[in-house]
């Protein structure tokens, strides 16, 4: 489905995300339970976050770092002093019956942040998203729901969030995906938040609306909840601009509501509309004191950020040259960029010249070796090699010492075992032979074995040059070098037909 | 000794670490006395002698165990081995709290207010839970779900609320002392229609944590005690910082005892005495205001310097105080949603919808009061009504704060009566919510403003209804900010001057 549908009517869609993201704070953002997913029903509780009688919050200072991080890594501006407050509403989910969040003065708000775009008629292929607020709230428990009974389990609630509010200056549902994954990406990389969609850790709402080109005014916008994957947001998003054309186009008008979107049918459905919209009565909470950040706090946060991955791409490409999609791939994961760049320096260390090893040939051994074995064993927990070790054994490969399939095979035994390149190449014997003496004799039994292949060969065919390298490597167990094998084959076959 | 009952908490420490008595000693007369009176007086939502005892027994060992020194130079707390009753707003791990309301009917507290725990580090014994109006709202205790509780000067007649129950048991000597709690005069207007004294910190002083929220912003822990060195003991047992309350201070916590022992009159000389004229105004009883012009004359006598001082913006503070209260009530009560613990509707049919539940259970759970002041607060508080209430109301309150600033520029300390009428009969006011309302006219500002005032009994006036019966007038001294030391001294002063207990004590 084209995600810029509506180009197509005469119609722009104009969507806003909210995203919530739970922080990795290691205890609840107003209680001292742990924050952890996956726990017994009901186990990680307390007065607090039960909302007992007489139970009151207190403040989590690493959730509060947690998301001035975050915030001064969009670019949004800190508030030095801003104010919790209640969002009251009924649920069996919300012990306290209200939720402690932020209202007016948020702890962040004003800032943006870049995304990548088709490119669109201006040929720009980024764009500016501007973010309205972040800021800091509890999440609610869970229900669960077996037969007709319901059952509440509250270790979720008071888990920390922030909230992230974007102006309404997206445009297509590849766009909102964009958005989100750069979003994303910013969080995981900071250690602010896991990402995980699927658990719930990172979830977004989406406002759309759709007029006509043109028009300046905004149209009636519908708030979609649930969307729990990209795909789900994708999907969610350009069915709901489809739909509300329609419902223009048929004459009819967008009315203001919330709904649901459902991934099993691909549609969006009513959940509730305005007039029943909640009250949530905002006011300060009398709990808590207002949250004032020194100006040493927000720098020392200020201080910590790491190089974000945007900004280690454009360094790969200008700094290393690499190809943009090589940039891409390695600064996918934090820990993955950090060891590609450690290894870098590691062989600088090493050697003046940077060990002989170009840049571009590490990042293909990571790329090309390390990822895809790291991929393999996904699940298994990583445990990675040693820098220098890696190293030693691309030099192996690099040197001829190995060829590049035996390589493949060290560096999985590397993984698995945690042994060094050398020992496995010593214990099993892998070292190529490229000694002269040791090909030509291999390869002199073989064309002995082999005399019509070899005649066949000598007058002319000269496809059979394969085959005999061929059976060299498996006399070998591979480990001959395949260039010497070839430049000796040549030489025998010369003199044979000479 | 029979009537250890009688004796004051300094009194009966003093005595206790002499060894002359023992705390079960204590304790007994103190059983007696409530078998004798609160059927009667119906203080106590329940008694728990048999924790009681323990706890007497424990305080005992403690104290054998020490040297015959005074209490504090031993490092054995002032209270230890001390029968104290604890308004039911408290909780108090594996006992019943139900803040006299019918949602928590069945509420076993699973954990320990901050207030309970520094009691039980200070040895104190735990004789019951006292009543109070249903989540503290109320200004006579007939809100309560349970019972009636009645004044001990008058059994017709209200003890005052909320903390109705814990000024009745002070003033009947049915305890040493008790804990309640002070919203807009919870502590101090039941002290003054009781004839004890009635303290309400400045607000973060004593943690709120475990304790029932009626409203966080004005909510504070008190103490009512039969004389103002047994407060300041009291105070110095449970004030202080508290990580689980982050409205708590790191205030200087003081020896408010050892101050109060070493205040005397002297200190009153030069004083600068505030009355301000708003609380002279129409709706006080006559009688009542010429008793706190009585206690005006006596301080000029013994050299205060008495100072009029204006709070303009008093008129307002009830309207404020109402919209402030019932708004934050009416968020801090949506817990009680029959979810999780409480009272929960079941319907015969068996077949209940979520909506239903909510309902039914909080329908059936609160009382009238209750649901008045949910229903009005969370109007002040819905879309389009905000601005011109909440909002409007936290604007006063901010006038209000400055009042009394600019107030206490002028004047050291500021009096004047606690509550404009004596102890009214039940039944008076129930009724007409307003004239309930208006019975916390001289106190509400007081916790609008964060401040420290206490109540202590200044005389009686004549019972009309009752033949040599009188009523005891309470007088409310209002202290700057984190003044309690220079509160104390004061009241402490005044007290000896008074002798209130020799001459009305019932």
């Amino acid at each position: 489905m084209n995600s810029d549908i509506g180009s197509d009517n005469g119609f722009e869609a104009v969507i806003g995300l909210e995203v919530h993201s739970q922080l990795l704070t290691r205890t609840k953002m107003f209680c001292s339970c742990p924050n952890v997913f996956g726990l017994k029903p009901n186990s990680a509780v307390c007065p607090t976050c039960l909302a007992l009688p007489g139970a009151l919050p207190v403040i989590n200072f690493e959730g509060i770092k947690l998301a001035v991080k975050a915030a001064l890594a969009l670019n949004i501006g800190i508030n030095k002093k801003s104010l919790f407050a209640r969002k009251n509403y009924f649920y069996p989910d919300l012990p306290k019956g209200y939720q402690i969040s932020q209202y007016l003065d948020p702890v962040s708000s004003g800032g943006h942040l870049m995304i990548k775009t088709e490119a669109g008629k201006d040929g720009l292929k980024e764009k500016k998203i501007r973010i309205n607020r972040l800021h800091i709230e509890e999440d609610a428990g869970k229900l669960i729901h077996i037969g007709n009974l319901s059952y509440v389990d509250l270790n979720r609630a008071g888990t920390p969030l922030v909230e992230i509010v974007s102006e309404p200056d997206i445009s297509s549902a590849s766009e909102a995906v964009s958005y989100l994954k750069a979003l994303r990406e910013i969080l995981v990389y900071l250690g602010v938040s896991d990402g995980n969609m699927e658990e719930g850790s990172f979830r977004c709402d989406a406002n759309v609306s759709v007029r006509r080109k043109g028009d300046n005014t905004l149209g009636t916008r519908a708030e979609i909840k649930n969307v729990n994957s990209f795909k789900f947001v994708e999907k969610a998003i350009e069915y709901e601009i489809e739909r509300q054309i329609g419902v223009i186009l048929s004459g009819g008008k967008v009315i203001q509501e919330t709904r649901l979107y459902d991934s099993k049918e691909n549609l969006t459905r009513s959940m509730r509309g305005k007039e029943e919209a909640h009250d949530y009565r905002y006011f300060e909470e009398p709990d808590l004191p207002p949250l004032v950040l020194s100006e040493e706090f927000i720098n020392e946060i200020k201080n910590s950020i790491i190089e974000l991955p945007e900004a280690k791409r454009r360094r790969y490409v200008s700094e290393y040259k690499l190809s943009e999609y090589d940039a891409e791939v390695l600064t996918q994961d934090k820990d993955i960029a950090f060891y590609f760049e450690g290894l870098i320096d590691t062989a600088k260390g090493g050697n003046a010249d940077g060990g002989g090893l170009e840049v571009k040939k590490l990042a293909n051994w990571v790329i090309n070796e390390l990822l895809s074995e790291l991929k393999a064993r996904e699940g298994e927990g990583r445990s990675m090699i040693e820098k220098a070790d890696f190293l030693e054994l691309i030099s192996a490969v690099e040197s001829g010492t190995i060829n590049r399939n035996t390589g493949k095979t060290v560096l999985a035994e590397m993984l698995s075992s945690g042994k060094k390149a050398s020992g496995i190449i010593r214990e099993k014997n892998l070292a190529q032979v490229s000694d002269d003496k040791g090909i030509e004799d291999a390869l002199k039994q073989v064309l002995e074995e082999n005399p019509k292949e070899l005649s066949d060969l000598l007058a002319g065919k000269d496809k059979l040059f394969g085959f005999f390298v061929g059976e060299v490597m498996k006399k070998t167990k591979g480990r001959a070098n395949p260039k010497k094998v070839n430049e000796i084959l040549k030489k025998l076959t010369m003199e044979k037909k000479a | 000794m029979t009537d250890l009952y009688k004796l004051t908490i300094d009194e009966l420490s003093s005595l206790l670490h002499k060894k002359e008595i023992k705390s079960v000693d204590i304790l007994n007369s103190y059983i007696k006395r409530i078998e004798e009176l609160d059927p009667e007086i119906s203080a106590y939502l329940y008694t728990d002698f048999d924790e009681a005892f323990k706890n007497a027994e424990a305080a005992d060992r403690i104290i054998s165990s020490a040297g015959n020194e005074n209490p504090g130079v031993s490092g054995i707390p002032a209270l230890t081995g001390i029968p104290l009753s604890i308004k039911d707003i408290f909780l108090i791990k594996g006992k019943k709290t139900t803040c006299a309301s019918k949602i928590l009917d069945n509420f076993i507290s699973p954990y320990d207010s901050t207030v309970v725990k520094r009691l039980k580090e200070n040895n104190y014994v735990f004789l019951g839970k006292v009543n109070l109006d249903e989540f503290a709202m109320g200004s006579s205790t007939e809100n309560s779900a349970y019972k009636i509780t009645k004044n001990p000067y008058d059994f017709n007649r209200v003890p005052g609320g909320s903390s109705g129950g814990s000024a009745a048991s002070v003033a009947a000597d049915l305890c040493a002392g008790s804990f309640g709690t002070d919203t807009g005069g919870s502590v101090r207007q039941p002290a003054a229609l009781c004839g004890v004294v009635g303290l309400k910190p400045t607000y973060g002083l004593i943690s709120r944590y475990g304790i029932i929220a009626f409203s966080s912003s004005l909510d504070q822990a008190g103490v009512l005690a039969k004389d103002v060195t047994d407060a300041a003991i009291m105070l110095s047992a449970v004030a202080g910082f508290d990580e689980k309350d982050q409205t708590t201070r790191r205030f200087e916590i003081k020896d408010y005892a050892g101050i109060v022992k070493r205040a005397d009159k002297s200190l009153i000389k030069g004083l600068r005495v505030g009355f301000p004229a708003e609380f002279f105004s129409e709706g006080l009883d006559p009688q009542i205001g010429s008793k706190i012009t009585d206690i005006k004359n006596l301080l000029k006598d013994m050299g205060a310097v008495i100072t009029g001082v204006t709070l303009p913006n008093t008129k307002y503070s009830v309207a404020a105080y109402y919209i402030t209260a019932t708004s934050e009530a009416s968020s801090n009560l949506e817990r009680y949603d029959g979810i999780r613990f409480g009272y929960r509707h079941k319907e015969e049919s068996g077949i209940q919808t979520l909506d239903s539940l909510y309902r039914k259970s909080r329908e059936t759970g609160f009382g009238n009061e209750v649901k008045r002041r949910i229903i009005l607060g969370t109007f002040a508080l819905s879309a389009g009504y905000y601005d011109a209430y909440y909002k409007k109301a936290a604007l006063v309150r901010k006038l209000i704060v400055k009042d009394y600033k600019d107030a206490f520029e002028k004047a050291d300390i500021i009096i004047g009566p606690t509550s404009p009428t004596p102890a009214f009969l039940i039944g008076e006011k129930t009724a007409n919510p307003l004239s309930m309302y208006l019975s916390d006219i001289y106190t509400i500002s007081v916790n609008l403003a964060y401040l420290p005032a206490l109540s202590m009994p200044v005389g009686a006036v004549k019972n009309p209804a009752k033949e040599n019966g009188v009523l005891p007038v309470g007088l409310q001294v209002i202290a700057p900010w984190a003044a309690e030391d220079k509160m104390l001294s004061f009241a402490k002063a005044v007290e000896d001057e008074i002798k209130f207990r020799k001459d009305y004590h019932i």
